[in-house]
């Protein structure tokens, strides 16, 4: 049976959101991973196909699923609210999050959920913290979109604003301990770490359990 | 009538086995010997990989793709899902699909002779399982030379088969299909099925079940249970849609114990239909396997029944509206499945239709089990069937004529 050839790797790691090209690059050649909330499968795919990864996904619209199936994907329908818990301990290496993470009701309980079946977690989130954000709000007094994701504050689903600030705390709190971190302005990486939350329009954390 | 998309004119086919030696069943009880109705659509490649196996549900027959005859006004069951480029693509794949053990279309059922009497089983046909449907399943698998299917697909029954095959005979199957399905039949649906035979003991021309030869059957008995079955196809919102508060022929209410409205003359039509086609006693037979299926037996732990099945790769599909085979029975298998560690796609399709969806929400199912089976032929490097048109072995010898067939109906 034919199938069309794969992309080469390069293009199509170029073809990825930003945010999902900076976590293609975080995850090793060859791994299990679960990508939660995995949309059309854009990641998974390439995961798949260029680095050998042996993934699944979680995704709760029915668009999604159908479009990830047509992509060759293993994915369930699911809602991720409800946790993980058919997911055995341990059960893969990466679970990945990719700008979902506003939009869910019990952040804590997800990320310890995203740890106990993965011996990491990457997760990605735009930030509220950049300037631009910062400056609507101080100028035009209404909450701001935050530049890498489409939504006002009235769109379904509702979302929660927070900042690479927020998250880092949180995570503290949390016990959760951060050991990777890449900044992105609106699509390109930046290396300045001290005033990232005001320059970074999305963040993408490796996470692992505090120890 | 037959378009190039068909997989054009079909014959059906028997295999009889457990003539020497009885076929074992699982309440202990033998039989022998059987024969199975079966039909194949599309072609065996070389090294017999490409192996679909169909199930049907209750009230189906072998007859899931093609035509009969070139003038048969409907053509097999599943006919828009089996065919050149369809969800199951006969181009790639070797279709089968069989009768059921206890059915009435060609394989040993109730209405059969039964060997030692010259007449008909009657009652005296033993009651099978799902688990023996199956065995009788992989008896024409091994007749076929198939050592592994890859995959097995059905719906509502049908996905109880597929799940059996899955659970208990994991080595014999790359993939499963299940739709619509549970894997226990519930309460709810052993009472439903409790009220279709008790139309059926009712009816006094029952007797029984010893009324073959007769000129009476349980008609009567046998419309009723499938006009139970038909409300439970469908929902209230299809129902509303289909027909509403309509009236039949008529302008205002009769005040009458006539048939007055749409949806009385829809379940009446359909009661009546379905005795010219099916057996009283095959309902009663079939229905009964359906209530004794239950996977979690005997540990009580569905993940169990699955531990040896991790290879197994399964699309699990259910229907929003389905209130017979409601979505969180499948929700529970894809939850055990996972926590098995098996390769698990999962889909609850939107859907006003109720469990019939599974046959009707065409376009949505094709995109999945075509895109799903065409992952898996590349997973597992499954080659394409030879493209001219050659006999693979015996068994074949209806498939080879099929195209000269086709384009002379055409």
């Amino acid at each position: 049976m034919s199938y069309e050839p794969a992309p080469r790797s390069d293009e199509a790691m170029a073809a990825l959101r930003p945010d999902l090209r900076a976590i293609a690059e975080m995850v090793p050649v060859g791994v299990r991973a679960l990508d939660l909330g995995c949309g059309n499968g854009e990641l998974l795919e390439y995961l798949t196909v260029h680095k050998q990864v042996k993934g699944r996904g979680i995704e709760l619209s029915e668009e999604g699923v159908l479009a990830c199936v047509r992509r060759g994907l293993s994915v369930r329908q699911g809602n991720l609210q409800e946790g993980l818990a058919d997911y055995p301990d341990g059960s893969v290496d990466y679970v990945i999050l990719s700008q979902t993470l506003p939009f869910l009701d019990d952040p804590a309980m997800i990320l310890h959920e995203m740890l106990r079946v993965g011996s990491s977690a990457i997760v990605s989130l735009p930030n509220w913290g950049y300037w631009r954000c910062r400056l609507e709000l101080l100028l035009t007094g209404r909450i701001p979109k935050a530049y890498d994701l489409d939504q006002r504050w009235h769109d379904s689903p509702r979302w929660q604003a927070l900042t690479v600030t927020d998250f880092a705390r949180f995570c503290e709190q949390i016990g959760v301990q951060i050991t990777q971190q890449t900044y992105l302005s609106r699509g390109r990486r930046i290396h300045v770490r001290k005033i990232k939350n005001l320059r970074a329009t999305t963040a993408i954390f490796m996470l692992i359990k505090a120890e | 009538m037959i378009d190039e998309r068909s997989v054009g004119l079909v014959k059906p086919q028997f295999l009889t086995f457990a003539e020497d030696e009885p076929m074992q069943l699982e309440s202990g009880a033998t039989l022998g010997p059987v024969t199975i109705a079966y039909e194949t659509y599309g072609r065996l490649n070389a090294e017999r990989s490409n192996a679909i196996l169909i199930v049907h549900a209750l009230s189906g027959s072998a007859h899931a793709g093609g035509y009969h005859n070139p003038d048969d006004r409907k053509p097999g069951w599943w006919d828009e899902c089996i065919g050149p480029g369809k969800a199951f693509d006969t181009d790639r794949y070797f279709v089968i699909c069989s009768n059921v053990l206890g059915g009435c279309y060609g394989s040993t059922g109730p209405s059969s002779i039964n060997p030692t009497t010259g007449k008909p089983y009657g009652l005296g046909f033993p009651v099978v399982t799902i688990g023996d449907m199956v065995h009788a399943q992989i008896k024409l698998i091994d007749h076929l030379g198939i050592d592994q299917l890859l995959c097995i697909a059905g719906g509502s029954m049908g996905g109880m088969q597929v799940l059996e095959w899955a659970a208990h005979h994991p080595q014999r199957v790359k993939a499963t299909i299940p739709l619509a399905t549970t894997a226990q039949h519930s309460p709810m649906l052993i009472a439903f099925s409790e009220v279709g035979r008790q139309a059926i003991y009712a009816d006094p021309n029952w007797n029984n079940g010893d009324y073959y030869g007769q000129s009476v059957k349980p008609d009567a008995g046998l419309a009723v249970a499938r006009m139970v079955g038909h409300i439970t196809y469908l929902s209230e919102e299809s129902m509303q849609q289909k027909f509403g508060r309509k009236l039949r022929n008529l302008e205002r209410y009769g005040y009458e114990f006539e048939t007055e409205f749409e949806v009385e003359s829809y379940l009446k039509y359909n009661g009546n239909s379905f005795t010219r086609r099916f057996d009283a006693n095959s309902y009663l037979y079939i229905t009964k396997a359906m209530d004794y299926f239950d996977l979690t037996q005997p540990t009580g732990s569905l993940a169990a029944a699955f531990a040896n099945s991790t290879a197994v790769k399964f699309l699990i599909v259910s229907f929003t509206s389905d209130w017979l085979y409601p979505s969180y029975h499948s929700k529970r298998l894809v939850s055990a499945l996972t926590a098995a560690g098996a390769d698990v796609t999962y889909l609850d399709i939107k859907s006003s239709w109720g469990h019939d969806a599974f046959l009707l929400e065409v376009d949505t199912m094709t995109k999945l089990i075509d895109s799903f089976l065409s992952r898996l032929a590349r997973e597992e490097n499954i080659a394409a069937p030879p493209v001219e048109t050659s006999a693979v072995n015996d068994d074949d010898a209806a498939e080879t004529p099929l195209a000269a067939q086709a384009g002379a109906a055409m």
